[in-house]
């Protein structure tokens, strides 16, 4: 049986911290308030999304102080700790992408997959400065109009109406379009933590000795082009795409993958 | 050499098409978003900033809705269960700008908490707490302006001479948003007109009027101030207010005439020509 250990654990973050912001408004909870666009946890520490928070700065709007702590917070979090991990452990899309990726592994759709040209990875940063012009342009923030991920988080706990198409959209995108294609391709969010994430301390680490070169971790690997060090140099994966799922480190059969501290000592061994 | 041009070449290409998708999504994006806040029928909560405001400033985080719907006096005096909140999120299908707070008050009237529990917790600044302080720096429901609401004299039946005063008895602010003025039933010429007259310096827009009315569509509805409010402007004082002076303040000439193909000509004339419509 293959090792699920760390999947398992994202799902109960992701599923619990739903369950919290679901019972703040069910039940009048007040553990964590909100949505990802602005929360107070325990009733006291304002967290705010860095890229929510500069779409509605780009509409000109001066935002309240604790919006800007919020997102500052936040910020470091993952600058520091977190890296990209708000996508694999807190974003609730995750689960709608990571079912199409498993989907797709099943009914053999990766093995016939179309190249599809025009969709570079690169696609999601212009995508997040092309976020913040549409919002200084129209006046509203651009992206909160049409995210899957508040979409799907207010659907649970405000209730989904039409939106829930959104979602659905989403995953057949990823099941039948293009392999990791919202969340590796056009999401501005995750784009915004790649960025945001590039010099956290929590790193996957990779033995190049105990490594045979099954390559099952970049089967699994939703970003499989931060694993270009496997079975070739025993280094931490620093790319900031990484969403330290933890993925790889489940599948790897040879201890080869594990979550480690970056070192700064030795700038060349990472 | 060769090579390199060859490099050149294809980077100048993909960057090129980059752009180019860039603005091509751009378009799309714009279009899609001016549309999607093209809503404008709309109530928002207390204390909301002027729509074209309200819609940069909220960051959608629900938790007006929150307070709304868990505040201590949201419970059903005959069940004793919670009712529902009167701030709705905006979902798709709503055809309002997805994740913004409003609420519909022929379903869920505003019940104007004294402690106004909606504004303060917005992170944003989208609620604005400020406009809603009294001279005592107290937070005073009174001062909301979610809308107005107005009647609609043909489908009130008290306006048809029947005894009706729903309205006038739910309005939170009786006798002074809401009055009945009385007259004589000339059909009967022994019965009284009592007409809900709205007023509204006075009127926030809760929508308890709304909720409370008997007719089938309701015959007093709030409408957002700016569609239910209509202006003079400054071409019409009232002498006999020496008040109303002040609201047109130092008449600007150039601002205040109307200037059309027709004003370019002068008076004698064009008084003369007749009209074109």
């Amino acid at each position: 049986m293959k090792n699920i250990k760390y999947l398992l654990l994202r799902r109960v973050t992701q599923i619990g911290l739903l369950v919290l912001y679901f019972g703040a408004n069910a039940y009048g909870w007040t553990i964590l308030k909100g949505t990802f666009g602005s929360s107070l946890l325990f009733g006291v520490i304002p967290l705010a999304d860095p890229y929510t928070t500069l779409q509605v700065l780009a509409t000109g709007f001066v935002l309240g102080s604790d919006v800007l702590l919020g997102a500052l917070i936040i910020t470091l979090f993952y600058m520091v700790v977190g890296g990209r991990a708000f996508c694999s452990w807190v974003c609730p899309i995750n689960m709608v992408t990571d079912l199409a990726n498993w989907l797709r592994r099943k009914l053999n759709l990766d093995k016939e997959e179309v190249n599809y040209r025009f969709l570079k990875r690169r696609a999601r940063y212009w995508i997040m400065v092309l976020g913040l012009i549409v919002s200084a342009i129209v006046g509203v923030a651009a992206f909160e109009v049409l995210s899957p991920i508040t979409i799907m988080q207010r659907g649970i706990i405000f209730g989904f109406g039409a939106g829930i198409s959104v979602v659905i959209a989403i995953f057949l995108f990823d099941l039948f379009g293009v392999k990791n294609g919202w969340c590796g391709h056009l999401c501005p969010l995750g784009a915004t933590y790649s960025l945001i994430g590039k010099t956290s301390i929590i790193r996957v680490k990779h033995d190049h000795e105990a490594c045979t070169a099954c390559m099952e971790c970049k089967i699994v690997c939703p970003e499989n082009q931060v694993l270009h060090m496997i079975n070739k140099e025993s280094i931490s994966v620093t790319d900031g795409e990484c969403t330290n799922c933890g993925r790889c480190i489940d599948v790897c059969n040879d201890d080869a993958l594990g979550f480690g501290i970056r070192s700064f000592t030795n700038k060349t061994k990472h | 050499m060769a090579n390199s041009s060859n490099n050149r070449r294809k980077f100048m290409a993909t960057t090129l098409q980059s752009v180019g998708l860039t603005a091509l999504g751009g378009l799309l994006w714009s279009g899609y978003t001016d549309e999607a806040k093209a809503a404008k029928l709309i109530l928002r909560p207390p204390g909301a900033l002027p729509e074209e405001d309200f819609l940069k400033a909220c960051i959608k985080c629900g938790m007006c809705a929150e307070a709304c719907v868990n505040r201590d006096t949201n419970i059903d005096k005959e069940t004793g269960k919670q009712r529902p909140g009167t701030l709705k999120m905006a979902k798709g299908g709503d055809n309002k700008l997805i994740g913004t707070p409003f609420f519909a008050p022929r379903d869920v009237p505003c019940y104007m908490c004294d402690d106004i529990p909606c504004v303060p917790v917005c992170p944003s600044g989208a609620l604005d707490m400020p406009s809603l302080l009294n001279a005592k720096k107290e937070l005073d429901i009174n001062k909301a302006r979610m809308g107005l609401a107005i009647v609609h004299k043909e489908s009130c039946i008290a306006y048809w001479g029947l005894q009706c005063d729903a309205c006038y008895r739910a309005c939170p602010l009786l006798d002074e948003a809401l009055t009945l003025d009385y007259q004589k039933n000339d059909r009967t010429g022994k019965h009284a007109f009592l007409l809900p007259i709205v007023h509204s310096d006075v009127c926030t827009g809760c929508g308890l009027c709304e909720k409370a009315c008997v007719t089938e569509k309701p015959a007093i509805f709030v409408l957002p101030r700016e569609y239910s409010m209509g202006r003079a402007g400054d071409h019409y004082v009232k002498g006999w207010d020496k008040k109303d002076q002040q609201r047109v303040g130092e008449r600007n000439l150039n601002k205040i005439e109307t200037k059309t193909k027709r004003s370019e000509e002068s008076p004698m004339d064009y008084l003369n020509k007749g009209v074109e419509y």
